[in-house]
């Protein structure tokens, strides 16, 4: 058993183990985005100059691929490239003629407010069905969640949002039908009640996905801890209803769905990609189709390393708060690290 | 502690049930495909006579902005989507197989590669995987598949390498073993037979993921062909006239591959529940 004296070193070991896995795997996604982005068929140069390829001559052209070291063997390029990462320096963004890092910055403050929306949306709504429907087992209401559950899984989240788009923007004209701002109106001077308005559709959208997991996990934990020994000692000591659940079930319940909620990072930013693309929201996601499509390496390199930082942060947060809610689960720790 | 066992309804048992479902939903399918290359021509037919049209008697579905009949796109649409999803899980199913294989036979170390691989292609959001694949293998049809295949094995190989773990850790592979049995032994008499009703049923449950991330890319602009009707593409195009009031064109082509997919879907589960009775709570 882990006791308080010899707490702060097996941490102290955690800390260091978990950030020489992060490091290693950032440097391995690094090489490998890095291949794949050499080896791709696009030409730097004409992604670069645009529609303007066709007056470039040979001897210009060789001239840019001279400057940028694009004749170099691959891996002395990648080492250039990966020492200015670690001075900070990841590049230039083509398509938004900012460097990179600005960029990231700049679009994930905007995405940050969609995906922190429907993560909430998506946690407690899907927490409170789950909970009804383990609760309600079998009944009606456990079969229309089920249900509703397994069919938002199958749906395709850009038609969730085309759908919610025709419905609340169009139809009803309830919402915005674009962007994150009302058009033509100066940055400094948009309410935010307009803000968020903006933001509704979306954020919905993005939530129906991550919903139906947290759902049904939630339901599956419900039942086991309402079959558990406890809650039935519980029950022989008179305890009914309401308080039985609050008291008893939903601590055992939480667990897996925060760390589901957690571990789903990487799917929320791939929704947002998805769907940020419906609502033509400015965000990190938006923009990583624009990278892709405009072909700016530089941009994509950066977004895919972000995203790993964000993906491994997850986890490791969903890690600690399900060792927080579960004893069971700290003592896998003392075993040593996987 | 027992799990109450819902009533049999009506007099058809469980196994029946089952057995009829996919009976009916290899079925539904077979007839999209059969129905998708037979609408293939159709798809592409323009009349410009009848442009966005809504939901008629001649046109089921209604029709697009060039006048093409929308439910002979979907369905051809469909087929798309199902030809790189099989094509795409198959890949990836057998990636699977022989990483899974690899780690349980190949000793610590290979097994230490091969969980490291997993943690590695899943420290990627899958999306931000997939677009940066299909950018550098250049876009197209044969892209999507590759990008699609190279990318939905991990999830599948954790669960082989745990069910191949269990075999290997039992007592009586233990004592194969003992008995001087190879590692190549075990993996092939012991190992084999348990694994194959999961990669069976992890190849179908693949599918639907397959299917839903070639629409994505196909939607973002960097999957198949425009020219090709695959869902994705027709739900891009239906972007442009959503605010003239086309639902059509976006909620039917949607609806349909949800269908398609639950079908799929449907398909899996029942088989996982005919060939490991225990599983169906899940």
């Amino acid at each position: 058993m882990l006791t308080a004296g010899s707490a702060a070193r097996p941490v102290v070991a955690a800390v260091v183990a978990r950030t020489a896995r992060l490091v290693l795997l950032l440097t391995a996604v690094a090489v490998a985005s890095f291949v794949l982005m050499v080896n791709s068929p696009v030409d730097p140069v004409a992604a670069y100059v645009g529609a303007d390829v066709a007056s470039l001559g040979p001897a210009q052209r060789a001239l840019i691929a001279q400057r940028w070291g694009l004749d170099d063997p691959a891996h002395e390029r990648f080492l250039s490239w990966f020492g200015n990462l670690l001075g900070g320096d990841f590049g230039f963004s083509l398509t938004f003629n900012r460097p990179v890092l600005e960029v990231i910055g700049d679009k994930f403050l905007a995405s940050l407010a969609l995906m922190a929306l429907a993560w909430l949306l998506s946690g407690v709504l899907g927490f409170g069905l789950g909970l009804v429907a383990g609760v309600r087992r079998g009944w009606f209401a456990d079969r229309a969640i089920t249900w509703l559950s397994y069919a938002l899984a199958s749906a395709p989240t850009f038609w969730v949002g085309l759908l919610l788009l025709y419905v609340f923007a169009v139809s009803l004209n309830w919402a915005p039908v674009c962007c994150a701002v009302p058009i033509g109106v100066p940055a400094d001077e948009v309410g935010l009640g307009d803000r968020l308005a903006h933001l509704a559709l979306p954020a919905i959208t993005l939530s129906v996905v991550g919903i139906a997991p947290v759902v049904l996990h939630t339901r599956q934990a419900v039942v086991d801890a309402l079959a558990s020994d406890h809650v039935a000692f519980a029950r022989a000591q008179g305890e009914r209803g309401v308080g039985l659940v609050l008291h008893r079930v939903v601590r055992n319940a939480a667990a897996p769905a925060l760390l589901l909620q957690f571990g789903s990072l990487g799917e929320l930013f791939g929704g947002s990609v998805l769907a940020e693309q419906v609502f033509s929201y400015p965000g990190l996601g938006a923009a990583t189709t624009t990278a892709a499509l405009g072909q700016d390496v530089p941009l994509l390199l950066g977004i895919a390393l972000f995203t790993t930082v964000l993906v491994f942060a997850g986890n490791l947060v969903g890690d600690r708060v399900h060792a927080l809610l579960d004893p069971r689960s700290r003592l896998v720790d003392l075993r040593g690290t996987r | 502690m027992t799990a109450l066992v819902p009533p049999a309804v009506g007099r058809i048992d469980r196994r029946t049930r089952t057995l009829v479902l996919l009976g009916v939903s290899a079925a539904v399918v077979l007839g999209v495909l059969v129905a998708g290359s037979w609408a293939q021509d159709a798809a592409q037919t323009t009349s410009l006579g009848e442009r966005n049209s809504a939901p008629s008697a001649g046109h089921w579905f209604g029709t697009d902005w060039l006048g093409r009949d929308v439910l002979a796109r979907v369905l051809s649409g469909l087929r798309m989507s199902l030809v790189v999803g099989t094509t795409a899980a198959a890949i990836s199913a057998v990636v699977a197989l022989v990483l899974a294989c690899a780690a349980t036979v190949g000793g610590p170390k290979v097994d230490a590669v091969v969980g490291w691989l997993v943690d590695l292609f899943m420290a990627l959001p899958h999306l931000v995987l997939l677009l940066m694949l299909a950018f550098a293998l250049g876009g197209g049809t044969d892209a999507v598949i590759v990008a699609v295949a190279v990318t939905h094995w991990p999830h599948l190989t954790r669960v082989l390498r745990g069910q191949a773990k269990q075999v290997v850790n039992s007592d009586y592979a233990t004592v194969a073993v003992q008995l001087g049995r190879s590692r190549w032994w075990v993996a092939r008499e012991h190992v084999a037979g348990h694994l194959a009703g999961h990669f069976l049923v992890g190849l179908i449950l693949l599918f639907p993921h397959a299917i839903l991330h070639e629409a994505a890319l196909s939607f973002l602009g960097l999957g198949v062909d425009p020219a090709e009707p695959s869902t994705g593409i027709l739900l891009a195009e239906s972007m442009r006239f959503l605010s003239a009031g086309a639902w059509w064109l976006a909620v039917l082509p949607g609806l349909c591959l949800l269908l398609l997919v639950k079908v799929v879907d449907g398909i899996g589960e029942n088989l996982r529940s005919l060939l490991n009775p225990r599983s169906h709570h899940l």
